[in-house]
């Protein structure tokens, strides 16, 4: 816990011998312990108003910046903050209308539809395996497998292009169909651990002893009561495959099979000319529902983390 | 005299009798996971290193064994050094400040305030955006005509004129590592919020009846029990942040003059952008001895954690 959560001052919970002196020095710690106690909540209310500026700053500006003339934005003596010019609609019409974002968003979408579907088909039995079903080695394995997480695209990206190449799948969304559960199996395997093993053992003997087999206990029983952990494994996959830059930006080059990542600052910076209002509102209409869903589903990745760490 | 016991019921035959057994489930359950990395990690990796080895380029698919020509020449280029040495400081500065920030974050988001949601939605947009898109709007920031900081150096009279934020080799850098910082923090954070909430309640409420205070609380309970925590977070956000190019390919291309080029970027600036393959690969190649000892201390740190 933080300092701003003082407990009773240490004189109310000691057995004191009762009398004047001592009622007047509790009081005095008392005081005290209230002072403390709205200093540090003042304290927390800065930091926590500092943290969220410096997190958010480029996203103010850049919600600023989107809806700007360009006699206003483009005049370096304007207050950059505050609308010099009245504020206008015409470059998120442009982005809509004139650029690719709304292609790059459908494909995102479908690539990221897709790669969830891969990531559970593959992650579900897979957790499940390491989970409940006694193999041998079962830690070691669910270590490895997360640590394939840890080999970055960066390292693959080179030798993929060609496997990429071979299979004719150069320039098509589907090469990122094919590659992205590279990633998002690891995780997924690792944080569905953590769900199965939250559900209750008697659950599923229960299941079998009423004529159940193993594989329809799973199917029928065990997968729906983790089905918070389906939703976590989805909104990773579809965000991943909204993140990921390394990949798309190699194997990809048309603009119709363009992901968000790549298709907006590739697409939206021709050259030397910026659209940069456009871009702005581009990176605000994606960042916003992303971080909405993420924050729906934070607590559910903290306990996620801690079963899947801590008692894994 | 024989008392043993019937033999009990005898399992199902068919389908259900495969379908119960566990020795035969398990493996079978496993198998997609793990044919899957191998075909398109494992073999990629092998790949990769194969490729270091042979003068495979895009024009010229070809695999041809060439020793170590490409480590020679990559060892004569000085940005390769230039690179490796940027990689390692970018990792390492940004780590530091990973810790310090994404601790002091965990603490902030664990207490209870007012309009906390806004506070935790905020918090979490570097993380939970694009990397690219956040990267946009950073470009956007740090301009080097109209950067609104630029405004205010000048409108408070700091500055007389802008400070061509990506434009001076260590400015361009410090910009670059304080993106990537401003990134990982909230992710760490988050991993961090969860060791914080995994400490008993009673080793709390102890320190509360023995009149702790918050300094005290910090360094003598909630540190050491958070620290392996601590540990795979921080080495989380190192290993995404030195395997990282989009930051550096967004904010700079590398430059000016390659006073920022990491690694990932000059691999894909040689692999992709020039066409030549096999040195791309053998650029890259050199993340994995750090890969590979970020892996070990997260795994030590995990191992510690298991023992509370």
């Amino acid at each position: 816990m933080t300092g701003t959560r003082v407990g009773p001052p240490p004189a109310l919970a000691a057995p004191g011998q009762p009398g004047l002196a001592d009622s007047a020095h509790v009081e005095r710690l008392r005081r005290r312990a209230t002072k403390r106690h709205r200093f540090g909540r003042g304290g927390l209310y800065l930091l926590a108003l500092a943290a969220a500026f410096v997190a958010a700053l480029p996203f103010i500006w850049g919600t600023i910046t989107a809806f700007k003339r360009d006699a206003d934005l483009y005049n370096s003596e304007n207050n950059p903050f505050v609308f010099n010019l009245d504020p206008t609609g015409e470059h998120v019409s442009f982005l809509f209308d004139e650029t690719g974002f709304l292609t790059f968003a459908a494909n995102t979408l479908w690539v990221g539809l897709l790669v969830s579907a891969i990531t559970l088909a593959v992650g579900l039995p897979a957790a499940y395996s390491l989970a409940r079903l006694n193999m041998p080695w079962a830690g070691p394995l669910g270590i490895a497998i997360f640590f394939v997480y840890l080999v970055p695209p960066t390292l693959l990206f080179i030798s993929l292009t060609r496997v990429v190449a071979i299979l004719g799948l150069q320039d098509s969304t589907w090469s990122l169909v094919l590659i992205y559960p590279t990633i998002t199996i690891p995780v997924s395997v690792w944080l569905l651990i953590g769900f199965f093993k939250a559900v209750p053992r008697d659950l599923e003997e229960q299941a079998m002893v009423d004529g159940y087999s193993r594989l329809a206990a799973f199917g029928r029983i065990v997968v729906p009561l983790a089905l918070p952990g389906v939703v976590a494994v989805l909104v990773f996959a579809f965000t991943l495959t909204a993140h990921e830059f390394i990949y798309a930006l190699a194997f990809i080059s048309p603009t119709d099979a363009k992901t968000i990542s790549i298709g907006v600052p590739t697409e939206l910076i021709r050259g030397d000319v910026f659209f940069w209002q456009s871009l702005q509102a581009a990176a605000i209409l994606v960042a916003v529902p992303i971080a909405f869903v993420f924050n729906l589903l934070l607590e559910r990745f903290i306990t996620g983390f801690t079963m899947g760490a801590v008692k894994g | 005299m024989n008392t043993v016991a019937e033999p009990r019921a005898t399992p199902p035959q068919g389908r259900a009798k495969l379908a119960d057994r566990e020795g035969v489930l398990a493996p079978l359950f496993l198998l997609p996971a793990v044919l899957y990395i191998i075909a398109l990690v494992g073999i990629p990796l092998l790949l990769a290193l194969a490729f270091a080895f042979s003068d495979v380029t895009v024009g010229d698919p070809s695999f041809d064994w060439v020793g170590f020509r490409n480590f020679d020449a990559i060892f004569d280029d000085p940005v390769f050094w230039r690179s490796l040495r940027n990689t390692v400081v970018f990792t390492v500065i940004s780590m530091a400040l990973t810790i310090v920030l994404a601790k002091a974050l965990a603490m902030i988001l664990i207490a209870d305030f007012r309009f906390k949601w806004v506070v935790r939605f905020l918090v979490l947009l570097p993380w939970t955006t694009p990397i690219a898109l956040a990267a946009v709007a950073w470009l956007w920031m740090l301009d080097s005509v109209y950067s609104p900081i630029d405004w205010v150096l000048r409108s408070i009279g700091l500055s007389e004129s802008n400070v061509y934020w990506l434009g001076k080799d260590t400015l361009a850098m410090a910009s670059v590592i304080a993106v990537h910082t401003w990134r990982i923090v909230p992710l760490a954070a988050v991993i961090i919020l969860a060791g914080l909430i995994s400490i008993p309640n009673d080793i709390k409420d102890a320190a509360d009846i023995d009149g702790a205070g918050f300094w005290r609380k910090l360094f003598e309970i909630t540190l050491p029990l958070t620290l392996p925590v601590i540990a795979v977070a921080t080495l989380f956000g190192a290993v995404l942040t030195f395997t990282d190019m989009s930051v550096v390919y967004i904010l700079t291309r590398g430059g000016p003059e390659n006073a920022t080029q990491v690694l990932p970027s000059y691999a894909f600036l040689k692999g992709i952008g020039s066409g030549d393959l096999a040195q791309g690969a053998a650029i890259a190649l050199f993340l994995f001895p750090l890969l590979l000892a970020a892996a070990v201390a997260i795994l030590r740190s995990v191992k510690k954690m298991e023992t509370f």
